[in-house]
């Protein structure tokens, strides 16, 4: 058997069945529970991010190129809101359900395969990121902050962008023993990226060498395509931000498929 | 002979320098009640996880169904139905909707599985908290849900790791009933155990593990005859134990164990009359059953 580092890299693959639509299944029926509560955070604290920053900050900013700094804040919040909900439902909700509630070894005792188990949770954590996402929209519209002409461009960027976070975050659920270990996590990375991918000002007011890093950084992408398109405009080097996202979200889905099984199966 | 379901030949497992299950062989046969009784840390749940999938083997034969064992194989556990010993309902559901899920997971239509639904928790006798939330079910219940959760795709053979620990005596015989009748009607059972009167009153066959060792295996009549005496006379002092020894040479084997003799032997009925004239000392009479055979394979020291 063909093993790296302990990690089999042929015990079933990493390719999901199709039996993975009925993990995802599984945590809409239990979001349906709360949806009310989380549909109001999901609106509530983009609501307050546009209002304090758009209103507050913008009224000195005033404009960043010729995009109203509303406009140009919103779909920087869109973006690492994306991000922040895939990250947040991975490790938070995926963690539980691995350790404490043993739901992945439930579904493991059914013909569902880790590679199953994983593709739901990480589908359901980009699912979240979409329906906050929309809530975000339908705040932000009101506002000015959006233009209505690529809508369902933008959600699907943001789903897709909520794969790549929620792979992300799945890997280091597969690893970590405990939660105050995710603090690491969103210390050094979520968190940098929060505040240094273009989610409130443009990358290229940074120094040269952080913005080499920076282009190395999913969120970069993920904003470089929402910005334009939630304004109804089209964005450039579409398929080098998109294969970057991509490399992230198939890359991080590999590794927490082989973490998740080698944690799991033993 | 019935058709062999699981079938192991060499089987072992190890966890770094530890041996857990030391190369043994065992056969389930379709349609009967198979026990693996052992203290804690004797290796039947290792072996339990073997079968299913859910841990990769070192070394030997393992089949399910004639079909060798790789870890998450669908069409394994499409066959089996799995009683973990974690109580692993999922928290966040009522109970019906476990079942729902666990359906779906299975790949059934909806049509069955609201058809199985309601029949398994009749079985269960759940029919009444479909919409209970699983986490204020009592102890009983949620082993019962667990139970019917893994007849969802109806198993050839269900597998059930101490399914009755932690649980009172009602639950605890509720639950026999429902396997007994689940054998009744032709599924195989696997279950592991530490109580000596779950594994006489269940199983056909048992398998007594020790250390990742097989002990012995055969029916619990076959065991008791084989390695201990018919009758058991249990001697006690009700003044305290200096003295166990005015009994002088008692006809049988003797055995010490903390503040009492146990006395194994046939006919002991004299025996007893002796002890009782004797003031001061109580004493039962009773036939040997599968708790002396695990104690006298197995040693009376903790297992810890």
């Amino acid at each position: 058997m063909l093993k790296v580092m302990g990690i089999s890299l042929t015990t079933h693959g990493i390719f999901p069945s199709r039996r993975f639509v009925q993990v995802w299944w599984r945590h809409v029926m239990v979001w349906k529970k709360t949806a009310p509560a989380s549909l109001a955070g999901s609106l509530g604290e983009p609501f307050l991010y546009l209002l304090g920053l758009g209103y507050g900050l913008g009224r000195f900013v005033g404009s960043i190129g010729d995009m109203d700094y509303m406009v140009y804040v919103a779909s920087g919040i869109l973006a690492a809101n994306s991000m922040n909900t895939a990250t947040f439902e991975a490790i938070y909700g995926g963690f539980t359900r691995m350790t404490r509630q043993y739901t992945f070894h439930a579904m493991l005792a059914t013909p569902l395969t880790v590679a199953d188990v994983v593709a739901g949770e990480i589908a359901w954590a980009a699912t979240h990121s979409l329906i906050s996402g929309v809530a975000i929209f339908i705040v932000g519209l009101p506002l000015g902050a959006f233009s209505w002409n690529m809508v369902f461009v933008v959600l699907a960027i943001v789903a897709f962008s909520g794969l790549a976070f929620g792979a992300m975050a799945m890997v280091m659920t597969a690893i970590s023993p405990s939660y105050d270990f995710f603090l690491y996590y969103f210390t050094l990375v979520t968190t940098p990226m929060f505040l240094f991918c273009g989610v409130f000002y443009p990358v290229d007011s940074l120094p040269v060498w952080i913005q080499t890093l920076v282009t190395l950084m999913p969120l970069t992408h993920v904003v470089a395509l929402l910005r334009p398109v939630a304004n109804g405009l089209m964005p450039s080097d579409i398929v080098i931000h998109l294969a970057v996202i991509a490399c992230y979200a198939t890359a991080s889905f590999m590794a927490a498929v082989a973490l998740v099984r080698r944690r799991i199966i033993v | 002979m019935q058709p062999t379901i699981i079938f192991a030949s060499r089987l072992a497992k190890r966890y770094g320098e530890r041996v857990v299950v030391d190369a043994i062989d065992f056969e389930v046969r379709h349609g009967e009640c198979f026990g693996f009784l052992g203290p804690n840390g004797a290796g039947k749940s290792t072996t339990m996880r073997m079968i299913v999938g859910m841990t990769p083997r070192d070394s030997g034969r393992l089949e399910v169904l004639g079909r060798d064992v790789v870890p998450e194989d669908p069409w394994i556990a499409q066959q089996l139905g799995i009683v973990p010993q974690e109580n692993n309902l999922d928290p966040d559901l009522a109970v019906r909707e476990n079942l729902e899920i666990y359906g779906r997971y299975f790949g059934l239509t909806a049509e069955l599985r609201r058809e199985r639904i309601d029949q398994l928790l009749e079985f269960a006798q759940l029919s009444d908290r479909g919409a209970t939330p699983v986490r204020i079910l009592s102890g009983g219940m949620m082993r019962r849900l667990v139970i019917a959760r893994a007849l969802i795709a109806q198993p050839k053979m269900v597998i059930l790791d101490e399914p009755t620990t932690g649980l009172d005596p009602q639950a605890r015989h509720l639950i026999w009933q429902r396997l007994a009748k689940l054998k009744e009607s032709g599924v195989t059972l696997l279950l592991t155990t530490h109580y000596m009167e779950e594994a006489a009153r269940l199983c056909d066959r048992l398998l007594i593990l020790n250390n990742g060792r097989i002990l012995d295996q055969g029916s619990p009549e076959e065991l008791i005859a084989r390695h201990v005496e018919p009758e058991v006379l249990e001697i006690w002092s009700r003044t305290g134990f200096s003295s166990l020894e005015v009994f002088g040479d008692l006809p049988g084997r003797l055995e010490r164990v903390g503040d009492s003799l146990y006395v194994h032997g046939d006919r002991l009925e004299p025996v007893r009359q002796r002890v009782l004239e004797r003031s001061g000392y109580s004493c039962l009479l009773r036939p040997a059953n599968l708790e002396d055979v695990f104690l006298r394979l197995t040693g009376h020291e903790l297992k810890e």
